[in-house]
């Protein structure tokens, strides 16, 4: 019973002697960069080989939310760079505002090759479900609709409509099977989790919608971190740019 | 390969809580048992809320108290330096609110089962209330206590929804298992979710089985 009694005071002790690590940094990035910042991550770490970066990805409405009721993140990639904008303007975002690409948004299907009849695909009898990520909170849903109210098949598709928490939960909808069609970012389709799949994508032009310009910001708790202000000038930097680009975020 | 820090963040998280659960519980239980006001049916209606309440609507609420733009949350940091949102203390608040009732009602069960002619021969033989509780009444309830333990425990390990709203999925912070397993779904890597799932499912199991084998053995009569 001691035993025991000792073994719990000891976990409970050092649960609350937590290091702080100063060369760590925790980044809240959009969904549809999941795929895209790991590979920039990973190459930034091999040229710096002692930093610590974690990255929690989630809807960017949602990680607006949290960031400004204080949750403790370095930096911010948004898929919309009102959002950032925001942050800088209520004082929680310490540097400008950098773009590192302008989103897209496509049709993804395993059913039809949406390339044939284009945005009409979604009206196919054999697409019962059409995924679109959360249009409250998460960018590319409201994209995602803009583009279906440009098109005028809205109304058509509404009632086939299931919504996905963030952009990644909206592709996993649809390459797990539930929904027969979706529109996601062309990052994903792009990644090689959705590239060994057998989908077709149809990217929607530009004109459809609002541009998705993206954004990122470093925030207050990264005042003073060397290795935020490091990450930063990489992902502006050449290399960064170049892997962005083969998943299709151009700064154009 | 799997990341341990879920697990040890998850561990850390149910033991802190079910320790402290328990120096709650047992008083609260031994009120409930013995108290004579009606009010305690009103206590024990609140206790027992989680078992039935969408945990949405427990995050929705703490969400609300912890956040530092209202009084509660303005508060805590004022006076205590705390912070309750999206950190490892506000985690350990909403998870004992969340397994109350895992803890309160097997120990309340338990002395409610016990004769009260118990109680009377130890208050006849001199000894007070809290020697009674200690030295009498806990022993008594042993298999209770074991199943109050193990419960509580498993329920902390299994929280996702309150979790998801308060914690915010900081890594070592507040990503337990359950939040890094739907973190691998997201990002397609199923073969990473599915080693956190069976994990998960492998401990349920065994937790379950456990508690079934303890209470087996105190009706044969013995105690572990």
């Amino acid at each position: 019973m001691k035993k025991i009694i000792f073994l719990l005071l000891f976990v409970i002790t050092t649960t609350f002697l937590r290091g702080q690590h100063s060369d760590a940094i925790l980044i809240a990035a959009a969904s549809d960069l999941k795929f895209a910042l790991d590979s920039v991550i990973t190459v930034f770490k091999k040229a710096n080989p002692g930093a610590r970066i974690e990255v929690t990805y989630g809807s960017s409405g949602k990680l607006f939310e949290q960031i400004s009721q204080t949750a403790p993140f370095d930096l911010f990639f948004s898929a919309d760079i009102e959002y950032p904008l925001t942050l800088k303007k209520k004082g929680i975002a310490v540097s400008e505002v950098y773009t590192y690409g302008i989103g897209r948004i496509v049709i993804w299907s395993n059913v039809l090759d949406p390339n044939k009849e284009q945005i009409n695909s979604l009206l196919d009898k054999m697409v019962n479900k059409i995924a679109i990520a959360n249009p409250q909170h998460a960018p590319y849903g409201r994209r995602a609709e803009e583009a279906l109210k440009h098109y005028k098949v809205y109304e058509n598709v509404k009632s086939k409509l299931v919504y996905g928490e963030n952009i990644s939960q909206t592709a996993q909808f649809i390459t797990a099977g539930a929904a027969d069609a979706g529109i996601i970012a062309l990052s994903l389709a792009l990644s090689p989790a959705m590239k060994k799949l057998d989908g077709h994508y149809y990217v929607i032009p530009g004109n459809a919608h609002k541009p998705l310009e993206q954004g990122f910001v470093i925030l207050k708790k990264a005042e003073q971190n060397s290795v935020a202000v490091a990450f930063k000038d990489f992902v502006l930097g050449t290399e960064a740019t170049k892997i962005l680009g083969y998943f299709g975020f151009n700064k154009k | 390969m799997l990341q341990w820090d879920p697990f040890i963040l998850t561990f850390k998280l149910a033991t802190v809580t079910t320790v402290i659960l328990f120096l709650l519980s047992v008083p609260l239980a031994y009120w409930l048992t013995y108290s004579r006001y009606k009010i305690k049916y009103v206590i024990e209606a609140l206790v027992s809320l989680p078992l039935i309440l969408p945990p949405s609507v427990l995050g929705f609420y703490l969400l609300l108290a912890f956040s530092p733009q209202n009084a509660f949350g303005k508060f805590l940091e004022q006076y205590f330096d705390l912070r309750l949102v999206f950190t490892f203390e506000g985690l350990i608040v909403a998870s004992i609110l969340y397994s109350l009732p895992f803890m309160v009602q097997p120990i309340h069960n338990g002395l409610k089962l016990l004769p009260l002619s118990l109680v009377e021969a130890s208050y006849t033989l001199g000894k007070g209330r809290l020697t009674t509780l200690l030295r009498v009444l806990l022993p008594n309830i042993r298999t209770s206590l074991i199943t109050a333990f193990v419960l509580s425990f498993a329920h902390t390990v299994g929280e996702f929804g309150v979790v998801l709203m308060v914690g915010g999925n900081i890594p070592r912070e507040t990503r337990v298992v359950s939040i890094a397993l739907y973190d691998e779904v997201e990002a397609m890597n199923y073969e990473q979710a599915n080693l956190y799932a069976v994990t998960l499912l492998l401990f349920a199991f065994l937790t379950l089985l456990i508690v079934y084998l303890v209470n087996y053995r105190s009706r044969l009569g013995k105690v572990i």
